[in-house]
């Protein structure tokens, strides 16, 4: 990718090579300690594991399409939607936003020249090609079984690679930490002038709020799965209730991370919503200050609601209540959000171009999905819906309807600042249209069989569940047609020359202000910030008003 | 830094100053930031083992006293002193720095150097009269003798604490030694001694990490 733009260094773009032409070879870019080039790996690596983990979930579809056998072993299908769950989770979900294009855009917007720390963001891409390729020596040397949530006691005695998986989750989260301590001093430290907090751009908020997430709760997953590794090596007992562990402190363990991990996900879909949506309504965000603190909102309370995913694995009927009650607070950020969205476009004037395609459906589905996790945070009717299609359902909603659904919006947005090539519009838009009904018929049917009692994870089902796993294997079709057209017309832009104006949308972040793509010092002045965030003209919407 | 933007045109003289800050005064407050934030998840990746602890000693806890009984004090007690005088050197190191006492500075690294050996000198004594005795983490506990079942988990978590702790003292000792290489280089001044001061930082968590561990594992009650 990176030799088929350095050739061609745009029509005329001779005289300032930008980023992507400085230099060249993989040495530069293996070494680079520019932002925007880490940005780029990180995306290149994301991409590509979003095309493992989906070959894994295009697998498990393919399974489930008849009841019994249809292409592999029951073993076969432990280990694929294991992988699934790992690979998209670890390797593709948690550094896809803040990691690619976070590193890519939040200096940008900032008006900073780099990270805080560019050789520990060296580091933490390193460390995440390291625990990448962890990960596929476990899935190439026996495979993993155990759910990418690895509960004890089974993680701890089945065979296959999970000491090693688990290892490589452990690499992975320290490539997590060190995206979020740089992000925290970046925006602390290195706002351009006159950039106060309240006039940076939403999306440094969320990237706040991610990275204290990843920060105060990634450390306990890692000392978690180490424990798991030396209950596997030495059965040092803490897990194990043959030796007198308890089996359940894993599960509080893994959630007190997993819980909020889910918001390391989403914050960042909420991040780059948050830039898109006044982008294209061509209005200032509504109530900036709410949005901002509801970031914050989230990122704490994510620290008190793991218990929800315990109701039925035997903690007190008082823990279980408050836990519960703690989830349904979680809403009232999140609804904060989308409400002020949605304020937003009121009365906009909203253009329909990819990025707020994808804003749109993230609107859409991600108020399914947040709905549908208080139907499930709900005491009585979780016990129901525990471990049911229901659950996987709902968290696709969410990660995939609302962070990867976002990931693309901002995908489409900053394109053309990172490489300077404008895609098909055309194009993307069928896209977008493929996407959005391949997911809804993949995951609603999933809603529907998951009510009606098919648990997850199971390789055979009752014939009556057919008709609606038909209906999900199908959806997942179109659900890759669509992004094997996603891939076609993003790399036929890359072999354009350079075509994309500074600020190809009319945006007001500071990123739109310099050239697309950059140069390697991003700004040739240091740019002074007099504005609040998305000044998107004002005065005409008061005259309409006034007018009235 | 919003009030100086005459210095913003100015960098790239001082030679510790990278291009993407302003000032010497940013860079150094991004550091300590930085470095404060790793602290915490440091924090919070022994924390984890704490609470692991606490769960099995309630759940344990004839086993976890009994268990105690193997450690030795004394021992226990020499190496908290010893790693509270490697504190007092560290920040005797930190602050010869920050006056340009380059000589000092040198000398205190290598006390503290020093007596970092000594802490991990001693846990080599520990460690190696309980692997002598059979009193090993998990399915390799091997004591004869016991008289209270299930003191294998105590080992467990006692080698696992121990254990990263003096990974971190090992790491922190490499950290000195740059430190050394860098100073005997003269990279140091008062205007900047930042990897001086984030070292330290660094030594006086391993140190409280110790304090806590000290009590918890030999000091049970």
């Amino acid at each position: 990718m990176a030799d088929v733009m350095a050739l061609k260094p745009g029509v005329g773009g001779q005289a300032a090579p930008n980023y992507l032409t400085a230099s060249r070879g993989l040495k530069s870019w293996l070494f680079t300690l520019d932002h925007k080039r880490i940005g780029v790996m990180y995306l290149a690596s994301v991409l590509a594991a979003f095309l493992i983990g989906g070959v894994f979930a295009m697998l498990i579809r393919m399974e489930l399409l008849t009841p019994g056998p249809t292409l592999m072993s029951a073993e076969a299908y432990n280990k694929a939607f294991t992988l699934h769950g790992v690979v998209m989770i670890f390797l593709f979900i948690i550094p896809s936003i803040p990691a690619a294009l976070g590193n890519f855009a939040l200096p940008l917007m900032l008006g900073a020249k780099d990270v805080a720390f560019p050789r520990l963001n060296l580091a933490s891409y390193w460390l995440y090609l390291a625990g990448a390729l962890m990960g596929v020596v476990a899935m190439v040397s026996g495979g993993i079984d155990t759910g990418w949530t690895f509960y004890t006691p089974y993680s701890s005695s089945t065979g296959g690679a999970v000491s090693l998986m688990t290892l490589a989750a452990f690499v992975l989260g320290f490539s997590s930490i060190f995206t979020g301590i740089n992000f925290i001093a970046t925006i602390h430290k290195l706002r351009a002038p006159g950039m106060t907090w309240f006039r940076m751009p939403l999306f440094a908020w969320s990237m706040y709020a991610t990275a204290i997430i990843q920060i105060l709760a990634t450390p306990v997953i890692g000392i978690t799965l180490l424990l798991l590794v030396m209950e596997r090596v030495f059965n040092v007992g803490i897990f194990d209730p043959k030796l007198g562990g308890d089996p359940v402190l894993f599960q509080h363990f893994f959630w007190f991370y997993s819980h909020p991990a889910v918001y390391i996900m989403i914050l960042p879909g909420m991040a780059v919503i948050s830039e898109v949506i006044p982008c294209f309504s061509k209005k200032p965000i509504f109530g900036y200050k709410a949005v901002a603190y509801s970031s914050v909102a989230i990122a704490l309370v994510s620290f008190l609601v793991w218990g929800h995913h315990m109701y039925v694995s035997g903690q007190t009927p008082v823990a279980s209540a408050i836990f519960s009650f703690l989830t349904f607070l979680v809403a009232i950020p999140s609804a904060v959000k989308v409400f002020n969205w949605l304020a937003t476009m009121y009365r906009g004037s909203i253009s329909f171009q990819a990025p707020m395609l994808y804003a749109i459906a993230f609107l859409l589905l991600f108020a399914i999905g947040g709905l549908t996790g208080i139907v499930l945070g709900t005491l009585s009717v979780d016990v129901h819906l525990h471990d049911t299609y229901f659950v996987v359902a709902h968290f696709h909603y969410v990660m995939m309807g609302g962070t990867v659904i976002a990931f693309l919006a901002g995908l489409h947005y900053w394109w053309p600042k990172m490489f300077g090539r404008m895609y098909s519009e055309k194009w993307a838009r069928i896209s977008a249209a493929l996407v959005f009904v391949g997911f809804n018929l993949t995951f609603f049917a999933q809603f529907l069989v998951g009510s009606r009692g098919m648990p997850r994870r199971y390789y055979n089902y009752l014939e009556e569940f057919q008709p609606l796993h038909i209906v999900s294997t199908v959806g997942s079709w179109v659900l890759a047609a669509g992004f094997f057209l996603m891939a076609g017309y993003l790399y036929a832009s890359l072999r354009k020359p350079i075509d994309a104006p500074a600020n190809p949308w009319g945006a007001t972040g500071l990123e739109w202000q310099t050239s697309s793509p950059p140069s390697v010092h991003n700004f040739d002045h240091v740019p002074v910030v007099t504005t609040e965030a998305y000044a998107y003209a004002t005065e005409t919407e008061e005259t309409t008003v006034g007018a009235r | 830094m919003s009030e100086t933007p005459v210095v913003i045109e100015q960098h790239g003289h001082a030679p510790f100053l990278q291009h993407h800050f302003h000032t010497a005064e940013q860079q150094a407050d991004a550091s300590k930031i930085g470095m404060w934030l790793f602290l915490v998840t440091e924090v919070l990746l022994f924390g984890g083992l704490f609470v692991g602890f606490a769960v099995m000693q309630s759940m344990h806890p004839e086993a976890f006293f009994a268990a105690h009984h193997h450690l030795d004090r004394t021992l226990g007690l020499i190496n908290t002193l010893v790693l509270l005088v490697s504190s007092y050197t560290m920040v005797m190191a930190v602050d010869s720095a920050r006056r340009g006492k380059q000589r000092a500075l040198m000398i205190y690294l290598l006390l503290t150097l020093m007596f970092a050996a000594v802490f991990l000198g001693i846990k080599y004594i520990e460690y190696s009269h309980k692997f002598h005795e059979g009193l090993l983490p998990g399915k390799y506990y091997s004591h004869a003798g016991d008289t209270v079942p299930g003191q294998f988990m105590f080992f467990s978590f006692y080698f696992m604490m121990t254990g990263l702790h003096g990974i971190h003292i090992v790491l922190g000792m490499a950290a000195i030694t740059w430190l050394c290489f860098r100073a005997r280089r003269g990279d140091f001044s008062p205007a900047y001694y930042t990897p001086v001061d984030m070292v330290g930082l660094y030594w006086h968590l391993v140190d409280i990490i110790w304090i806590y561990l000290f009590p918890l594992l030999y000091l049970i009650q």
